[in-house]
């Protein structure tokens, strides 16, 4: 049976990993190679790391960073921030990342998305919908540049034209739930796993595994990511890299599907 | 010693990584000069049927392959699309493949499956042997594996076929034929179960 990915998503600002919420305040938790080794240690499914400065400040991909990433990880690795051009993810895949996700400029030009699955094939591209509840409705748009900039348009239409220009795997992150670990925001997973047929990651709120579980319930075989849940630990959120072991995840899993 | 044909496809440094923690032996080759007296070879690759075989064409590594692995009996592992190329065709493509193994390789996405099946087949799935062979000596019943691929190997015969997994239908995620083994998962990133495997196939 294809099982649910239960991922960690590592935030890098400044060269240290950090945590926010909702998009701001961001809070220095660690070092990026040493979260790896222990998420190598735990047999994490997969990694997503994401670099939030560079396409806010408009910089190159930092690829001496990403090639030591690249060699710490035993676990298919996902990696995203400033991601441009097709000759970034190319060199980005040579350096031994499994994806790479795009956000800004697959959205602000969504054929680049085309332009990269040529490339190095739609199986590792992974677009990236940083998603916002808008006030007094139920409609959600896709913003980019740290939530600091609205596209105005629906997640739902992005989605689609991602998934038919080539795309390999949605991210669809929630603004409004980032850091708040309160859980998911499940009408909006199933908004986005009812508009496409590309496996799905959903990002944002998750605060135990229990709220994965829901997400589970909710989308059936998902990705489900998070950051605060797997660096921090207790209502004080004191910085503490977990993982849940195998047995754990299985039984988890299990019991979200049968029910 | 292993060694790893680096035609510009697949994850080279994930392979190295897990035989250096293994303190096993291994290398790399770009050229038929490299390539030439390896006594073991994995074949990874990514992406699309044809360019991957075009570009092991483009590498200049095809015909010492050959020789090595029909003529001198040289174990050889495929990895993902480098487990395809084995076949004689894909539905993907129109290159011929090596046709190292008999059968053809076909998309998920024509398969009449009733439900969705999201494409690609991504994530951590069981892979069952359906015959005994060293390659999956002591691993555990509940040996899960990375996969992340939209195509897959269709044996044409079943004694082809090491391992089953099944997505929107069975099929072959392992195959072997003599001294060729394939396999459709990612054993570099899969963790323990993976590592097992690789070391398996250096112990053949």
């Amino acid at each position: 049976m294809l099982r649910p990915r239960i991922i960690p998503c590592l935030l890098v600002k400044n060269g240290g990993l950090v945590k926010t919420v909702q998009f701001r305040d961001p809070k220095y938790v660690g070092d990026p190679i040493n979260a790896v080794k222990i998420f190598n240690e735990k047999e994490t499914d997969e990694l997503m790391v994401l670099d939030i400065d560079a396409t806010a400040e408009g910089a190159e991909p930092n690829f001496k960073r990403i090639a030591h990433l690249a060699v710490e990880c035993r676990m298919p690795l996902c990696y995203g921030g400033g991601i441009k051009k097709v000759d970034q993810a190319k060199q980005i895949i040579g350096l031994g990342v499994e994806k790479v996700a795009i956000s800004s400029a697959a959205i602000e030009n969504p054929r680049l998305i085309s332009m990269i699955a040529r490339e190095i094939g739609s199986q590792s591209v992974v677009v990236v919908l940083d998603v916002r509840r808008q006030p007094m409705g139920t409609a959600y748009e896709v913003w980019t540049h740290n939530a600091s900039r609205n596209t105005g348009k629906p997640v739902v239409a992005v989605a689609r034209e991602a998934e038919s220009l080539g795309a390999g795997e949605i991210v669809v992150n929630s603004i409004d739930n980032d850091g708040q670990m309160q859980g998911y925001d499940l009408a909006l997973a199933r908004t986005v796993r009812e508009a496409t047929s590309l496996p799905l990651t959903v990002l944002g709120g998750a605060g135990s595994l229990a709220d994965i579980g829901a997400l589970i319930r909710a989308c059936g075989v998902v990705g489900a990511a998070a950051g605060s849940l797997f660096v921090f630990k207790g209502g004080y959120r004191a910085v503490l890299i977990n993982y849940p072991g195998q047995a754990q995840k299985d039984g988890l899993i299990r019991d979200a599907l049968r029910s | 010693m292993i060694t790893i044909v680096d035609y510009g496809l697949g994850n080279i440094r994930a392979f190295l990584n897990a035989y250096h923690r293994l303190n096993v032996d291994a290398t790399t080759a770009t050229s038929a000069a490299e390539l030439r007296g390896a006594s073991k070879v994995i074949l990874p690759g990514v992406g699309a049927f044809d360019h991957a075989m075009q570009r092991l064409q483009d590498s200049g590594m095809r015909e010492v392959l050959d020789e090595l692995v029909l003529k001198q009996d040289v174990p050889v592992l495929g990895v993902c699309v480098g487990m395809q190329i084995l076949a004689r065709s894909s539905d993907e493509g129109q290159l011929p493949g090596l046709g190292w193994i008999e059968g053809r390789v076909r998309g998920f996405a024509s398969l009449h499956t009733g439900g969705r099946l999201p494409l690609p087949h991504m994530g951590w799935n069981d892979v069952r042997p359906v015959a005994q062979h060293s390659l999956f000596d002591r691993l555990e019943s509940d040996a899960r594996f990375y996969f992340l691929h939209s195509f897959f190997f269709e044996c044409a015969k079943s004694e082809n076929a090491l391992a089953v997994s099944s997505y929107g239908t069975d099929f072959s995620s392992a195959v072997h034929a003599d001294n060729i083994f394939g396999v459709q998962f990612h054993p570099e990133k899969s963790h323990h179960f993976g590592t097992r495997l690789l070391k398996n196939f250096a112990e053949l």
